[in-house]
């Protein structure tokens, strides 16, 4: 594999997990608490989706072969999918959709932050402008587990269930392989095991303050960066790709 | 926080300022359970698109009004003095910059 293989994957992972996590979150549109939320978690799905279109169209370019991020969005199967298993997870609940979200922002906070230097300067540029955007979605999500984690015996309960579920899928966030490695070499990404310690110092600095007791050690669930899924994403993916499975090359 | 069973929190109103310097202006009103969310919701709700240099925030609880029953007293005490109004006096002949 040689680097712009390896930057093609890696593209495709970044891409995937906010593709998908931006279909999550666009579930929630009309069946948010409250207006006010809804329209919160809206705006917050456009902008994975515009993360997912960015890095999605900069995977088609490196692959070389002509597809487009739509092509690649919608016309690949599910075994062809990198995204991280966290964020295929599905919307259990308010707290499930918030503590999602909160472990996600906090680790792409700090991804990207690191990679607005990244030798890649398309990277580097991309990441600068998904920083800005993703330092509001921490603020918001961080916010609900504070306030979830604080606020009645039932949101405090849901919150701490919603984090005990989620945590086992915490791990993969900072797996690397061939993909990585030579990535990570070229200065291209950071050592994804680097993050670990700041991310683990982060969340775990906002579950004390929210009240929410450390969670037990599981096993890590890992898969989604090499395309295994959980049974959920099949669904997901279905409906998502449905018209152009249905009407192949249909356009606006 | 305080516990509201099936409330989505209390009414704040909402001021927009769209470029430095100038007046804010009231946009519309949101629901909130704390001062942080209203910030954001207004964020989501009005500063979205366009041109926006602030924001500020008022709990509507805290604003007091004119009430219907004292707008006579208020706001009509000086109708039957003419002479209050700027337009009650003639401009001097060959005055300007009045």
């Amino acid at each position: 594999m040689d680097t712009q293989q390896a930057l093609f994957r890696y593209n495709l992972r970044l891409g995937d997990t906010n593709l998908i996590l931006g279909h999550r979150l666009s579930e929630m549109c009309s069946r948010g608490p409250m207006l006010e939320e809804d329209i919160a978690l809206t705006n917050i799905a456009l902008d994975h989706i515009g993360q997912a279109e960015a890095l999605l169209d900069y995977a088609g370019t490196l692959e070389g072969l002509g597809r487009t991020g739509d092509d690649l969005a919608y016309l690949r199967p599910e075994w062809e999918y990198y995204n991280l298993l966290l964020a295929e997870q599905p919307n259990t609940d308010f707290a499930f959709v918030i503590v999602r979200q909160f472990m996600i922002d906090t680790y792409q906070c700090l991804l990207y932050d690191h990679l607005r230097s990244s030798k890649d300067e398309t990277l580097a540029g991309m990441a600068s402008r998904f920083l800005k955007e993703t330092l509001y979605h921490q603020r918001h999500s961080r916010n609900w587990v504070f306030r979830l984690g604080l606020g009645t015996e039932e949101s405090h309960s849901r919150l701490t269930a919603a984090v005990n579920e989620l945590w086992k899928y915490a791990g993969e966030l900072f797996e690397s392989d061939e993909v990585e490695s030579i990535l990570a070499a070229a200065g291209i990404i950071p050592n994804p095991a680097s993050l670990r310690e700041p991310w683990l110092e982060s969340v775990r600095k906002d579950l004390r303050q929210a009240s929410v007791p450390e969670p037990p050690a599981s096993h890590a669930a890992t898969g989604g960066r090499n395309g295994r899924h959980g049974e959920q994403l099949g669904h997901l993916l279905a409906e998502m790709q449905y018209l152009q499975r249905a009407f192949p090359g249909a356009a606006w | 926080m305080k516990n509201i069973p099936d409330s989505e929190g209390t009414l704040w109103e909402v001021f927009v300022q769209q470029k430095t310097g100038q007046p804010y202006r009231h946009a519309g009103s949101l629901h909130a359970f704390d001062k942080e969310m209203a910030l954001e919701n207004a964020r989501d709700l009005f500063a979205r698109r366009g041109e926006v240099s602030g924001l500020w925030l008022v709990p509507a609880s805290e604003i007091i009004a004119v009430q219907p029953d004292d707008f006579a007293p208020f706001f009509e005490a000086a109708d039957d003095k003419i002479y209050r109004h700027p337009t009650f006096y003639q401009m001097p002949e060959g005055a300007k910059n009045i």
